[in-house]
């Protein structure tokens, strides 16, 4: 009786040991050896636990007979341990493998979601759903009255959209590539806003051959559009100049601005962000992107390094 | 019947134009290239109807919409805005998303010639425009009307508001301006770490306090940078030193 409450209690106890030893620690090699011998182990603990217990407690000579058929059937009841311990770890094992699998894709499952929501925004960054759907509103409009407008007006967005499609395949472009669908951009963008936009583009011949990044110029160039549209009810000039110096090629936008308004102090927008962020990686700096707001006009200049990539 | 077109597009203007002339009971009174210019052109000619564009140079469609005491009845046009179309289905107002057809033009006008009538427009537009004040655009700043001047207020420039019966007081350094909104509206919009409803009256910009003294029983003041005292009542107060981190 006292034998197997404590035989049995025992091996219970070594078995909820064991299962929390599993849980909080599982090797990813040589698993099976890990719990062979910590189930020896414990199997030993236990039976060398119980005859310490059972020796103790049996001291009444009513027992005296029990003993030595104990340590008879010792062996047998190491066996017995060792093989209760040893699937109960393997059970374990079992048990939390597959509930860390089904962490493991759970979590897989989220990053992919995560990678395909940010693939799915940039998408629909580049696309710039708003700009489109008021360029076919645009063209809708000039179908009637104006239908040469309209035609050239579909093959200035349809070449805009095929450079930007493009661009992603390419780590660099052309400075001189870059101007051209900047250009596409901003007739488009005057078709749209008519008087009220007007554009200024400044280039030195050196600096239409030398490579920069792609996503750079449209984005400071888009942002001083909203800006200067969306900020002021006048009027509106953009100025691009893009020159080259010694050791960087520097591309500076103006834009007009209202002080007064809110807007320009809630940081300098996404589009800036993403251009900081983007010439971060490339070169590591946190410099080459400046801007200042004088005179309600806002400056934004950006200077991108001479790279041994600039000349193939 | 009377209609004005507000669209900083040309050319989405005329395509309005366009459509209406095959609805010849309508006549455009007024044509507008921004919100202001709106502002103006409604209350000049009581228009029956306008069509709206959301996105506008300095004030956009809403925050026109909300300086206006009686609205006429609007179609929104949009281009994309997620923001603000998912706030028309939530509020069952119509809406055009350009470019659209002359049928669909033609089934809006005919929608607001039936139903636009039963309720007006004010209480159609209410809770609409509600829910885009909590829009990421228009939470930082607060567009008010003084004597037919528009001004935007930064909510930088806010040193606190006082509840003044119907309407919400806005105090800032240039003075203060009243907006028909509610203190509740304006707690909720504002960011909650930066403005304290230290008072039922009152709500707090916290960058603006200067110092905080006890004032009769439980009560304190919040004495602010221009020197005026804003009432803390007990319960305020306790919220005040939770967001000041006393």
């Amino acid at each position: 009786m006292i034998d197997s409450v404590v035989t049995n209690g025992l091996l219970m106890g070594a078995c909820a040991i064991i299962s929390n030893i599993l849980r909080y620690y599982l090797p990813y090699s040589d698993r099976f050896f890990y719990v062979l011998i910590l189930s020896l182990i414990f199997s030993l603990l236990v039976n060398a636990l119980s005859k310490f217990i059972l020796n103790l407690s049996m001291t009444d000579p009513a027992y005296s007979n029990y003993i030595p058929f104990l340590a008879n059937a010792y062996l047998i009841r190491l066996g017995f341990a060792f093989l209760m311990i040893g699937c109960m770890a393997a059970i374990c094992v079992l048990w939390y493998t597959q509930e860390e699998e089904q962490e493991y894709r759970i979590r897989k499952t989220d990053a992919e979601k995560l990678s395909r929501d940010a693939e799915l925004y940039k998408l629909r960054q580049q696309l710039q759903p708003h700009f489109l759907f008021n360029s076919l509103n645009s063209i809708s409009a000039l179908i009637i009255t104006d239908p040469a407008q309209a035609r050239n007006m579909i093959h200035q967005l349809s070449d805009f959209l095929r450079t930007t499609l493009r661009k992603e395949e390419e780590q660099w472009v052309k400075m001189e590539e870059e101007l051209q669908s900047l250009e596409l951009y901003l007739e488009i963008e005057k078709v749209r806003f008519g008087h009220r936009l007007s554009t200024s583009i400044i280039k030195d011949e050196e600096s239409l051959q030398m490579l920069i990044p792609p996503m750079i110029l449209q984005p400071v160039v888009e942002n001083a559009i909203k800006f200067g549209l969306y900020d002021t009810t006048d009027a509106v000039t953009i100025y691009v100049s893009v020159l080259t110096e010694s050791d960087s090629l520097k591309v500076i936008v103006k834009n007009p601005y209202d002080p007064e308004t809110a807007s320009p102090r809630h940081g300098t927008g996404f589009g800036l962000n993403s251009v900081k962020r983007r010439l971060y990686l490339l070169f590591a700096r946190t410099d080459l992107v400046e801007t200042s707001a004088i005179d309600k006009v806002f400056t934004t200049i950006i200077n991108i390094p001479k790279h041994e990539n600039y000349h193939h | 019947m009377k209609i004005i077109i507000i669209d900083d597009e040309p050319l989405a203007r005329s395509i309005i134009k366009e459509y209406l002339q095959y609805q010849p009971e309508l006549e455009i009174v007024a044509e507008c290239n921004d919100g202001f210019e709106g502002v103006k052109a409604i209350q000049q000619f009581q228009p029956d109807l306008i069509f709206l564009d959301i996105q506008m140079p300095k004030i956009n469609g809403f925050e026109m919409l909300e300086l206006i005491e009686e609205p006429p009845a609007v179609i929104f046009t949009t281009a994309f805005d997620e923001y603000a179309m998912k706030a028309f289905e939530s509020h069952a107002v119509d809406y055009l998303l350009k470019p659209f057809s002359r049928d669909r033009f033609d089934k809006a006008i005919s929608k607001w010639s039936q139903a636009g009538k039963t309720i007006s427009s004010k209480e159609r537009l209410a809770p609409l425009l509600e829910s885009v004040s909590n829009s990421p655009t228009e939470q930082h700043r607060v567009v008010v009307k003084l004597s037919g001047k528009i001004r935007i207020i930064p909510v930088e420039d806010i040193h606190y508001l006082e509840a003044a019966d119907d309407y919400v007081k806005i105090h800032t350094k240039e003075g203060a301006f009243l907006k028909n909104k509610t203190m509740g509206h304006f707690e909720n919009v504002l960011n909650k770490n930066q403005f304290v409803r230290t008072h039922r009256s009152y709500l707090v910009n916290i960058t603006e306090i200067t110092r905080i003294d006890p004032y009769e029983k439980d009560n304190h003041l919040a004495i602010l940078k221009t020197g005026t005292r804003v009432p803390v009542s007990k319960t305020g107060y306790v919220k005040l030193k939770s967001v000041l981190g006393l």
